[in-house]
């Protein structure tokens, strides 16, 4: 009696799963069709620059003056990687700082308060749209700047703070869920040997957490250096390397947004912008593998 | 070196509402174990942790009542927790190493104690290993990840770790229960060492342990102690019938 009972359930569950199978293969082989054709454009378009246009690609990567229609055409990216690396890494070492003493507060000072109340509202920091970030660092930290410093109070060092305001969350919610996860064996253990609440933070959760806040640092980073808008409001556009921080700058992003719409397709200008565009796909992809191998590292 | 023993007197200890160990009064003798043995939930887990004032980081959780040390009440609010951890080291179920070196595990509490000098500090790593019997084991590899080591030997690490604050007494909770019957053997061998210098206070699940290691034994039920007496007289000769079920594995 039981076994025929058996072989009808079976059959309806064979199809449920290979209605399942299908379903999610088909999900995840979207995924990296899209993928794999955004990089594939992207470099198309980005390399064309160099085969069709004849662009040297250490003139590119190391050129100073950014000139695509002028006479004659004069293709020098330095600039702008200098604004987004200087911009994204000194939002870093803003937000680093801040992110991990915020973290350590909410999980080891004041945890009910800390986990109840401050994190939502950090969290809330990621849900606003960039472009309130930028018109905010436009109205406020700009003319501040203005007032305080040489210059028209747009550039790099305007850029990096509303830059790291906008990466504050990511940075700060991952040390939380790092210092959460410590092994609470570990603190006890200092805390039994005389140690205070300080020296327990700075010798045993600090460097045991590192590899994770490194994550944190360099999903903020990665971040940063993809941030546009925000970025292209504050820092003054202007294409060269500045003297100081408080001087006009560009980045990769803020020099794509602003030209993209002012060149025509297949012109030696837009691609140019596409191999600005190729430069920071790459960047993402190796900041993407240092995680990758931050993680692997902290398993350990 | 002079050996301390500990006195507790009434003590108490409640998360919130609820009253976890209730009115213990206990004497730990010097050069001395003594065993705390009961059913899970007893609370001797949480009454060990008292004694060297652990509890005060779990919010919600008070501890009343006396504990003398050295001629101080440690439970008393004006007892400078930090230093008196420094005279109460502690073992936990799971080996707990920090994320550093055999070395630096080890000259982790006396650097914050006072030495700083590298030949000192080089000292007190190999006493403390030597006592804890790990140093043959480790001698060659000082400097590499005490996370490397086996269960066992993180264990023994974590007991050094302990001794090189040099402490008066040592709490141990269930410091053996996560350790295969080799390494057991080994700590318990360690514990009838370390008993020629220290207090030890050690909290088990595992009878036979306790008679083996143990001068004295507490049986602890519901929070409270029920006999409190020589270990052979409590596994052989029990006062009390819940002691007599609890050994004899009527329940527990």
């Amino acid at each position: 009696m039981a076994q025929p009972l058996d072989r009808q359930k079976a059959k309806p569950h064979l199809a449920e799963e290979w209605v399942g199978k299908i379903y999610t293969l088909f999900c995840i082989a979207f995924l990296i069709i899209t993928i794999i054709s955004i990089v594939y454009f992207v470099a198309s378009k980005g390399l064309s620059t160099f085969f069709k246009n004849h662009v040297n690609v250490l003139d590119l990567l190391t050129g100073l003056k950014w000139a695509p229609e002028g006479e004659p055409a004069l293709f020098g990216a330095l600039p702008f990687i200098f604004g987004s690396f200087s911009t994204s890494l000194l939002a870093a070492a803003i937000a680093a700082p801040l992110g991990f003493c915020a973290a350590v507060f909410m999980i080891e000072i004041a945890p009910k308060f800390g986990r109840q109340f401050l994190q939502p509202v950090i969290e809330l920091l990621a849900g606003i749209p960039s472009v309130v970030y930028g018109f905010v660092g436009l109205s406020v930290i700009v003319p501040l700047f203005r007032d305080i410093f040489p210059g028209q109070g747009v550039g790099i060092a305007a850029g990096s703070i509303v830059l790291s305001i906008m990466i504050l969350p990511t940075i700060t919610t991952i040390a939380t869920d790092a210092l959460a996860a410590l092994p609470k064996g570990l603190k006890e253990g200092s805390y039994a040997l005389g140690a205070t609440r300080w020296q327990t933070i700075y010798r045993i959760v600090l460097p045991t957490t590192l590899p994770a806040l490194m994550t944190g640092i360099v999903l903020g980073i990665a971040r940063a250096f993809g941030e546009a808008l925000a970025v292209q409001m504050v820092i003054g556009n202007a294409p060269h390397i500045p003297s100081s921080l408080f001087e006009s700058a560009s980045t990769l992003t803020s020099a794509i947004t602003l030209s993209m719409g002012n060149t025509a397709m297949g012109t030696a200008a837009n691609n140019a912008l596409w191999s600005l565009g190729l430069i920071l796909m790459i960047m993402t992809f190796i900041f993407v593998f240092i995680v990758r191998w931050l993680e692997r590292r902290s398993k350990i | 070196m002079q050996a301390f023993g500990m006195t507790v007197n009434d003590l108490s200890v409640a998360y919130g509402d609820r009253t976890a160990v209730k009115n213990v009064s206990l004497d730990f003798a010097p050069k001395q174990v003594t065993a705390l043995i009961g059913p899970s939930g007893c609370g001797k887990s949480t009454f060990l942790r008292s004694l060297n004032r652990m509890n005060d980081l779990i919010a919600g959780c008070t501890v009343t009542g006396e504990i003398w040390i050295r001629d101080q009440n440690i439970n008393s609010p004006e007892t400078d927790v930090v230093s008196l951890r420094q005279r109460i080291g502690m073992v936990w179920q799971r080996p707990n190493p920090f994320h550093k070196s055999i070395y630096e595990n080890i000259a982790f509490g006396p650097r914050y104690h006072g030495t700083k000098n590298k030949k000192q500090l080089d000292e007190i790593v190999e006493e403390s290993l030597r006592k804890a019997a790990l140093w043959d084991e480790t001698k060659d590899r000082l400097h590499n990840s005490a996370l490397a080591l086996s269960g066992g030997q993180q264990q023994r690490l974590c007991i050094a770790r302990s001794i090189a604050v040099k402490p008066d007494i040592i709490l141990m909770d269930e410091p053996a229960s996560a350790l295969d019957p080799v390494s057991t053997a080994k700590i318990e061998e360690l514990i009838a060492e370390l008993k020629q210098d220290y207090c030890i206070v050690i909290v088990t699940h595992n009878m036979h342990q306790a008679a083996r290691v143990s001068d004295k034994t507490a049986f602890f039920l519901s929070g409270e102690v029920v006999e409190y007496d020589l270990t052979p007289t409590i596994f052989t000769n029990p006062q009390r019938r819940e002691t007599n079920d609890y050994i004899t594995g009527r329940f527990g």
